[in-house]
């Protein structure tokens, strides 16, 4: 305890040291993660459970604080990928020394770690609500720094609102636990109605987490952001939503059939609609987003799977849902992160994320690319790397309840199996799309044509989180058998049944392991087999072969909307894509184009007529303020009046 | 020892399906045909040459026939032959068998973008979407038989599988064959979903996207590519034909013959239709995942 709290206290005071030094910043981020790892790593190994309690002033505060192996897990994405952000950051912002005030960016960047981590072992609503409230608000500073930008500046606002309408829910759930016995201290919280929290922790939570249809703000948010950010975002911050709804299960008693279905319902919304959204898009770090809605639909579809796991009483389900879920949650960290790294140093190098302007990267910016390649394969659940690890729990999680469960159940845990699936298939497109699109074939502009290779301290970030990737895939029983103390608090479930089923499944892990390293040495020995037959043999060099075309141009390669094209249009309906086609005309045409945009259907459909009403409703009420002192004091006059005459009456 | 049996069938006769394919339409169509063998032949001519490499490609392109072809002598591993269980089964293997395949796809589709040819681009952009639909087909046909054999490993799949289970659940088993011949066919590029003898490359999906392999890379790319129609046509065989006597010898030759029926099959197929419109295609797979949910609904009942 006392470690974290050092951890979170070098945070702090490196922020504020940062506004005068900004180099200090980053030297304070990346200590106080690696001081913050320690205690969430010996907390998570060892099971055991660290308490902290002090009074405060605030009405109904007090400064409770916890330690327990499910916030020691989240601590662990949460020191650790920004830590690794803030060695990229330190390079990726360079090029803005002079031109903005680095120093306030690392500040809120350091009290964005810090209140990420109090949000993490807060146990008091009060407590937890300021320090989502400050995570709020300096993610908001940190996306709009480049606030020159209208988008950036539409996107702040979008956020705000966002999770600001999110926070009022989380508001009337605590009020709710809390009504009974006038405390919000977590182990003091009375439950008299579990569904209605559980459904305003649904929308409270989702909203930072970006459950479809509450995502609105996300696909906008993270790519206004700086690179760094944006991978802290997506990697680490939209987990707390996770997280919150975690806590929130293990205080609200067991969880009905329903929840459990809805939960699926979400992931599979979610995941299907993310993952569909980031095909059709063409800016990488946007498609990016769209990808992390999918993967929280993922992580929801394994929470949904344990779920009903524990209603059913089976605990082989719960345990291998959770512990997918859980998985999910740090392997998402470890890819969206190297991603987002790798997303930032093309922008970077060639001052676009438009992927229809890029091309050929992989010649110029090897490494990045390579790692870029080794994410695209993480994040497509792909063995023999982290992703397929996580998915595969959940598809076990899942295969295993619907041998075992009656029919109810059964249906949904099917839908499970077949919701991955093609979330799996369509993840395979949004990839080969993003990393063929950008990094292979010809330049398609000439910034790409001349792009350069990101810096060794951006390289090194990548491969730390690319070194993580291949590690969880490889020693996957080993990290999974960690998380036991973990999915202890999360299912309720006696510490030797969970580390019995966890065995149970560490069988087929096993096995898994086994067979990917069989299959990295059949490709290392084919790969010596093709040096050995090619030796000494010609290899010839040529173009491209295009069907006898003589002259083939860089404008006949496949563009990013074209290869999604098959998809955008069999999902046309859900998409709504739009075309702006000149189409060539006459006999020797000579302009033509095609311009396709995906635009986000729930922004469209819901949320804009929505606010729209909104204001021109309270338009109406608009004469109330005109911007004279006068009448206002006459306000304030008028409503003392009454509430003295309320209180007198 | 037994167990090395599938996988060792699978590397030296896998070739062999393809000419048997070719034999049959060549039957239905009134020639001769190239020899049951050309594959082989043809192997080995690959295996002896140089390669051309275009000039806008990178170790991706290099990479994509040894990633498949890894992950294909992989996949071999997990599947059991009729009733000789394969020599690594465990629970959950199926899902396993489908990302490996997954896999495979993955990095035939970045070395098609590798080139920088629409042709290639094209085809690419075709298979990904029509694999996307052809999985949750596969994985769900598999849970239905996996909720009758009460078994989540390939080969527990396939041992309960038996005349008796024919008798009392054929239409579960009908359907799911059904479900999992229509994968078979859009994941092997062959008609009605994709044309391997076309020659015309704006129509093609497969064939077309390793226009620019040449050499041993193309022989990987080839034989790669036998292993898998092997793979997913063993598993119909060892649907289809029912024989679980536990003579090794026995089992290993009546799913052999399986085997010839699934090839014939094709075969008969690609002789019988003509190849569906592109916009087609995710119907007929959707079609399969219908199936293969319905055959989910009739076990659960």
């Amino acid at each position: 305890m006392t470690l974290f709290l050092y951890a979170v206290g070098i945070l702090v005071l490196s922020g504020l040291v940062a506004t005068r030094w900004p180099r200090g910043g980053v030297a304070g981020a990346i200590v106080g993660g690696a001081v913050g790892l320690f205690p969430a790593l010996h907390v998570l190994l060892t099971g055991a459970t660290e308490s902290l309690w002090c009074a405060w002033q605030v009405p109904y505060g007090s400064f409770a604080v916890q330690l327990d192996p499910l916030s020691a897990f989240f601590l662990i994405p949460v020191f650790g990928l920004p830590a690794v952000a803030a060695m990229y950051g330190s390079e990726y912002l360079a090029a803005w020394r002079g031109k903005k005030p680095l120093g306030a960016a690392w500040c809120f960047y350091n009290l964005l770690t810090a209140s990420m981590a109090l949000v993490v072992v807060a146990r008091n609503g009060v407590l937890f609500l300021v320090a989502w409230e400050v995570m709020a608000l300096t993610s908001f500073f940190l996306v709009t720094f480049e606030d020159e930008q209208e988008t950036v500046r539409a996107a702040g606002w979008t956020y705000l609102v966002a999770s600001h309408l999110g926070t009022a829910f989380l508001l009337v759930m605590f009020i709710l636990l809390g009504r009974e016995t006038g405390s919000l201290d977590f182990d003091k919280l009375a439950v008299s109605s579990p569904n209605v929290v559980f459904l305003l922790a649904l929308i409270g939570f989702g909203t930072k987490a970006g459950f479809m249809p509450l995502h609105v703000w996300l696909p906008d948010a993270h790519p206004a952001a700086p690179s760094h950010v944006s991978a802290v975002m997506s990697g680490v911050m939209i987990k707390m939503g996770i997280y919150g709804i975690l806590r929130i299960l293990t205080l609200i008693g067991p969880p009905p059939a329903w929840w459990g279905g809805t939960l699926i319902g979400i992931g599979l919304v979610s995941g299907v609609l993310g993952i569909l959204f980031a095909v059709a898009q063409s800016d990488l770090k946007r498609l990016l987003a769209y990808s992390s809605v999918e993967n929280i639909g993922i992580i929801t579809l394994g929470l949904g799977v344990g779920l009903l796991g524990i209603h059913y009483g089976v605990p082989v389900v719960a345990t291998l849902g959770f512990a997918g879920a859980l998985l999910h949650v740090i392997n998402h960290a470890l890819f969206k992160g190297l991603l987002f790294f790798g997303a930032g140093a093309v922008l970077h190098g060639t001052h676009t994320r438009n992927l229809e302007q890029l091309g050929g990267l992989l010649k110029r910016m090897p490494w990045t690319g390579l790692l870029f390649a080794l994410g695209a394969v993480a994040i497509c659940a792909l063995p023999p790397l982290n992703g397929f690890i996580g998915e595969f729990l959940i598809y076990l999680g899942a295969y295993r309840g619907a041998l075992a469960m009656d029919t109810a159940a059964t249906t949904e845990l099917l839908s499970v199996i077949a919701g991955l699936a093609l979330i799996g298939g369509l993840a395979a497109v949004s990839f080969t799309k993003a990393f063929g699109v950008a990094f292979l074939g010809e330049p398609r502009s000439e910034p790409a044509a001349h792009a350069r290779e990101a810096g060794l301290l951006m390289q090194l970030a990548m491969l730390l989180l690319a070194a993580g990737c291949v590690l969880v895939g490889l020693l996957a029983p080993a990290v999974v058998r960690a998380l036991a103390p973990a999915l202890k608090i999360v299912t309720g479930l006696p510490a030797a049944t969970v580390e019995n089923q966890l065995a149970n499944g560490l069988g087929p892990l096993g096995s898994v392991v086994l067979v990917t390293s069989l299959f990295l040495v059949v490709l290392a020995a084919l790969v010596l087999l093709r040096r050995s037959l090619l030796a000494g043999r010609t290899i010839g060099q040529s173009v491209t072969w295009d069907c006898g075309y003589a002259q083939p141009t860089v404008r006949m390669q496949y563009s990013a909307s074209s290869f999604a094209q098959p998809v955008t249009g069999l999902f046309a309906g859900l998409l709504r894509t739009r075309r702006k086609l000149v189409p060539p005309e006459g006999l020797f045409p000579r302009q033509a184009s095609l311009e396709t945009t995906t635009p986000d259907a729930a922004r469209e459909t819901i949320y804009q007529p929505a606010f729209g009403s909104v204001g021109r409703g309270l338009g109406r009420w608009r004469w109330l303020q005109h911007g004279n002192l006068h009448l206002y004091i006459l306000y304030i006059a008028l409503t003392l009046l009454v509430l003295l005459i309320w209180r007198l009456g | 020892m037994n167990a090395l049996i599938p996988p060792l069938l699978a590397l030296v006769l896998s070739p062999l399906l393809l000419g048997v394919i070719n034999r049959t339409k060549a039957r239905f169509a009134g020639r001769r045909g190239q020899p049951v063998l050309q594959l082989y032949f043809d192997l080995a001519k690959l295996l002896r040459k140089g390669a051309v490499y275009s000039r806008t490609t990178t170790w991706v392109f290099r990479a994509g026939p040894m990633v498949g072809l890894a992950a294909a002598l992989t996949a071999i591993l997990l599947v059991p032959l009729g009733a000789l269980p394969a020599p690594l089964a465990f629970g959950g293997d199926l899902v396993l068998f489908a990302y490996l395949l997954g896999l495979m796809r993955f990095f035939t589709v970045l070395a098609a973008l590798d080139t920088g040819s629409s042709f290639e681009g094209m085809g690419a952009s075709r298979e990904v979407l029509f694999s996307a639909l052809a999985e949750p087909a596969l994985l769900l046909g598999l849970a239905a038989l996996a909720r009758r054999a009460d078994s989540l490993s390939l080969s527990g799949i396939m041992a309960a599988v038996s005349p008796v289970a024919w008798g009392t659940g054929g239409v579960v088993l009908a359907l799911v064959t059904a479900a999992l011949m229509v994968v078979l066919l859009a994941e092997n590029a062959r008609i009605p979903v994709d044309d391997p003898n076309t020659h015309l490359e704006l129509t093609m999906i497969h064939e077309v996207m390793v226009l620019d392999h040449s050499g041993p890379d193309l022989a990987m790319i080839l034989y790669g590519a036998a292993l898998k129609l092997w793979v997913m046509s063993a598993l119909l065989a060892g649907l289809i034909v029912p024989l679980r006597s536990g003579k090794v010898w026995l089992d290993a030759a009546g799913t052999l013959g399986g085997l010839l029926i699934v090839a014939v099959l094709i075969g008969i197929v690609e002789s019988s239709m003509a190849r569906l419109r592109l916009l087609r295609v995710p119907q007929l797979l959707v079609a399969a995942g219908a199936l293969a949910a319905l055959a989910l609904i009739l076990v659960l009942r």
